[in-house]
């Protein structure tokens, strides 16, 4: 999975309609390789992850994928229902950016004498709206919260000043309109509650297997 | 309120039992109605064959030659009997070696069970003998698959794994099991069918509206035309499917997997779609103005080009798996739901109508495709036999009653074009997948599934070789199957193309073979070659009259073509009858 955002050429490969960001959001049993099974989704299709996170929900044994591509509704609208296809899958939506509340978080490690000696760089940091979270002699750590034309011209900003590492997290969305799901999950949990999962609980205890 | 709750967990306890991981494995089959089992024992699954020892006279246990023939069979042994088909392979190799079959059954939708040994759950990761990460290589492969490391999980977890390998849209599932949840001891508390997941809909709600909709146009149709797929096998809807084509007077053409579902003979059956079907269905996809899909998935080997596939018609698509509708033709209504429902709904609001001189139409093309292909290829008058006049020798002594399970190439679709079929289920080939290898052990399958059918394996003299090991589980486990191979001595549908397209440069297509007869006979099968036309008739005959296995090899013309054909790249309509 790489973070990367792909060079998307001028001319959209698909005739009809155009690429653009989509987040697919997936509800899912929280069972081990269910992550593999959706990744293969979009590499089988050879299609770019630009973003890909997993979390827990507000019901305890569902767990959500928030992924982001740059395809056609088409293609995104057939993954969507190959994904919620998968045994193991509640539910799979798509939304455009305009449908849903997005973040990212960013973390920039800059030289601190840098930051101390240049005025210029606080203020650009305080205009950006980031927060130290480390200050140690010889670098600080920021980290801002935002869109990510916000991070990344946070970036470009940073990059006289001798940026010494970058790394932004995967989106995390929430989808404006999403409250009939809401009600379902929570009465899904209610009336059939979902599986434990079951770990592989032997893997420290090698030496004491001796197997043809 | 405390003596109830003691009392409550001592009588729980009194029903368990102490039993080992691999004895849950064989009561989950047992409780499932599994009476064979198609596999291949090996370190990793050693307990489990050790279980299975004591339980012989309750389940029937077919040792292959090779793990993709245990997986062929099951799946043949289910596209016959209409049954999971069970497959017991060992960790590594034995697990690798049914990925051809997994693949071959998830494109076409057959219910499979595979158990697979595992190393110790201790050894997972650390490159143990015999480990592969079969959960994640089979994944794409799989409609479910997990791996189980404690005992207790068996019972439940293969409860699933035949609920979801038979339900909905049915398709294979693997288990995975580490060696020492085999070995464990748990308490068992009896096995429970699973019929619900909360996460999965096997079937999607049917919306009344839309059958509406579909009955509106079919009833404003002038030229409706019914295409079909495996889904009506898969749904058992063969009669509500022939009720529905019958009141309309639709006319009707099956993919290579619906083929079947009703007699071949049916007066509205009007043939086979697709690159090497019927040229009638072919063209006529491009002039109906209803097009109703039941039960297909709109491959590319049946639509030929999309951009120029019925874009004057109308389209209706009824399908349980909501992520064929829109796939790959955009449907003007969609009818989601299960065929055996909705078939009827939809048959109680189409009127009755005699379609004349639309039918007409299907009969003018099929003389044509008569006169230009087909009486050459059934009554050749040059000395080389076709493959077609095998078939069609083979119809007349079968008179349609046998099952038969091709291989993949050219005497693939010249069955399938063919051969006559009166009963479902009886047209058993691999078709999304087009695995060579495919009809031996599918037929091995399918003869245990169906003991009192005659079931006649067909395949070429490549595609035979690439699973002829299958012999020595026929030798052993006494399977009347009966086995023709149509020697092409050459890998024939690759030649045709190499022909046709690439200026008869034939690439590595010539392929020699070992004296057949003698093969079989060395593994006490008996059989004979046939090179001479007057002789045939005779010697499928005998072949059909003998008590079990039998091998008969027709030696059929190098560089004969199958046609009609759809070219890569061409529309349906754009069919070649030459
Ligand atoms: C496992 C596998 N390998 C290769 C192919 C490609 N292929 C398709 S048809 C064919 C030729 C089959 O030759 P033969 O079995 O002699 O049958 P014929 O076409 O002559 O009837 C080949 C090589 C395939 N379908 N499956």
């Amino acid at each position: 999975m790489t973070t990367q955002k792909t060079n998307i050429p001028a001319a959209a490969t698909v005739a009809t309609g155009q690429k653009a960001e989509y987040s697919l959001t997936v509800y899912t049993e929280n069972q081990i390789g269910l992550l593999n099974r959706i990744a293969i989704m979009f590499s089988r299709r050879k299609i770019n992850v630009i973003s890909l996170n997993t979390s827990p929900t507000e019901v305890d044994s569902v767990h959500r994928f928030t992924i982001v591509i740059n395809e056609t509704e088409e293609v995104v609208r057939k993954l969507c229902r190959q994904i919620e296809k998968q045994v193991d899958v509640l539910k799979a939506f798509y939304n455009t950016d305009e449908e849903i509340i997005w973040q990212e978080m960013a973390l920039y490690k800059v030289p601190t004498d840098e930051v101390a000696e240049k005025v210029k760089v606080e203020r650009l940091l305080r205009k950006y709206g980031a927060r130290a979270v480390v200050i140690r002699k010889d670098y600080t750590v920021f980290e801002t919260t935002g869109h990510r034309e916000e991070t990344d011209s946070l970036i470009k900003a940073l990059e006289p000043y001798g940026l010494i590492e970058f790394v932004r997290s995967a989106r995390v969305a929430i989808i404006k309109d999403s409250k009939g799901f809401h009600e379902k999950l929570k009465s899904y949990e209610k009336s059939d509650p979902g599986e434990e999962l079951i770990e592989n609980e032997f893997l420290n205890q090698q030496d004491e297997v001796f197997t043809m | 309120m405390e003596t109830l709750e003691i009392a409550k967990a001592k009588k729980a306890k009194a029903e368990t039992t102490s039993i080992s991981g691999s004895v849950a494995v064989l009561e989950a089959l047992i409780a499932e109605n599994v009476t064979e089992i198609f596999g291949y024992p090996g370190g990793a699954i050693m307990p489990i064959y050790d279980a299975l020892y004591d339980y012989e006279r309750k389940l029937h246990h077919i040792l292959v030659r090779h793990e993709q023939g245990a997986i062929h069979a099951a799946q043949g042994y289910a596209r016959a009997s209409g049954k999971t088909g069970v497959v017991f392979a060992t960790s590594g190799p034995g697990a690798t070696n049914l990925v051809t079959g997994l693949a071959d059954a998830m494109i076409d939708s057959t219910p499979v069970v595979c158990i697979t040994g595992q190393v110790f759950a201790q050894l997972l990761g650390t490159d143990a003998f015999q480990e592969t990460d079969v959960v994640n290589i089979t994944t794409p492969i799989t409609k479910w698959n997990y791996q189980v490391t404690d005992a207790s999980e068996i019972p439940s977890v293969l409860a699933k794994a035949f609920y979801i390998a038979s339900s909905g849209r049915p398709g294979p599932v693997l288990v995975d099991i580490t060696k020492n949840a085999q070995q464990q001891l748990f308490e068992y508390a009896g096995y429970k069918k699973c019929d619900h997941i909360r996460s999965y809909r096997p079937k999607p709600i049917i919306r009344k509206e839309y059958v509406e909709n579909a009955a509106k146009l079919i009833n404003e149709a002038k030229k409706p035309f019914v295409i079909f797929g495996q889904g009506i096998i898969l749904g058992k809807a063969e009669k509500e499917f022939t009720a529905f084509l019958e009141k309309g007077n639709l006319p009707a053409a099956w993919t290579i997997l619906g083929m079947s579902a009703i007699p071949t003979d049916h007066p509205l059956g009007v043939g086979m779609l697709g690159m090497h079907g019927n040229y009638g269905p072919n063209v006529l996809t491009n002039e109906c103005d209803v097009l109703i899909a039941v039960g297909m998935r709109f491959d590319d080997r049946v639509t030929g080009r999309l951009d120029k596939y019925a874009k004057q018609a109308k389209i209706i698509h009824l399908d349980i798996d909501p992520a064929e509708i829109d796939k790959n033709v955009k449907t003007t209504v969609s009818v989601w739901g299960d065929c055996k429902e909705t078939l009827p709904m939809l048959t109680a609001l189409i009127d009755k109508k005699d379609h004349k001189s639309w039918l007409q139409k299907f009969a003018t093309l099929k003389k044509q495709e008569d006169e230009t292909c087909i009486n050459a290829e059934l009554n050749p008058t040059g000395e080389e036999m076709t493959m077609g006049e095998v078939i069609k020798t083979l119809n007349e002594l079968t008179k349609g009653n046998a099952i038969i399970v091709t291989d993949v190439g050219q005497h693939q679709m010249v069955a399938c074009r063919y051969a006559k079929y009166n009963n479902s289920k009886s047209n058993i080939t691999s078709g999304g997948l087009g695995t060579m290898g495919f009809a031996l052990p599918a037929a091995i399958g399918a003869k245990l599934g169906t003991p009192n059918n005659t079931v006649i394996a067909i395949a070429g003299d490549g595609g035979f070789q690439m699973n002829i090991q299958e012999l020595g589980t026929i030798m052993q486990s006494n399977i009347g199957v009966k086995i023709l191979v149509l020697n092409n001595q050459f890998l024939g549908m690759v030649r045709q193309w190499q022909e046709l397209f690439m200026d008869k440069r034939y690439s590595f297509t010539n392929i020699t073979s070992p004296d057949f007869v003698k093969v079989a006979e060395a593994y006490n099968i008996p059989g004979e070659k046939v090179t001479d036309r007057s002789a045939l008739k005779n010697a499928l005959q005998k072949m059909l009259e003998s008590k079990g296995a039998y091998l008969l090899e027709v030696m059929v013309g190098k560089e004969n073509n199958v046609f009609p054909m759809v070219p890569q790249g061409c529309s349906v309509s754009e069919i070649r009858l030459k």
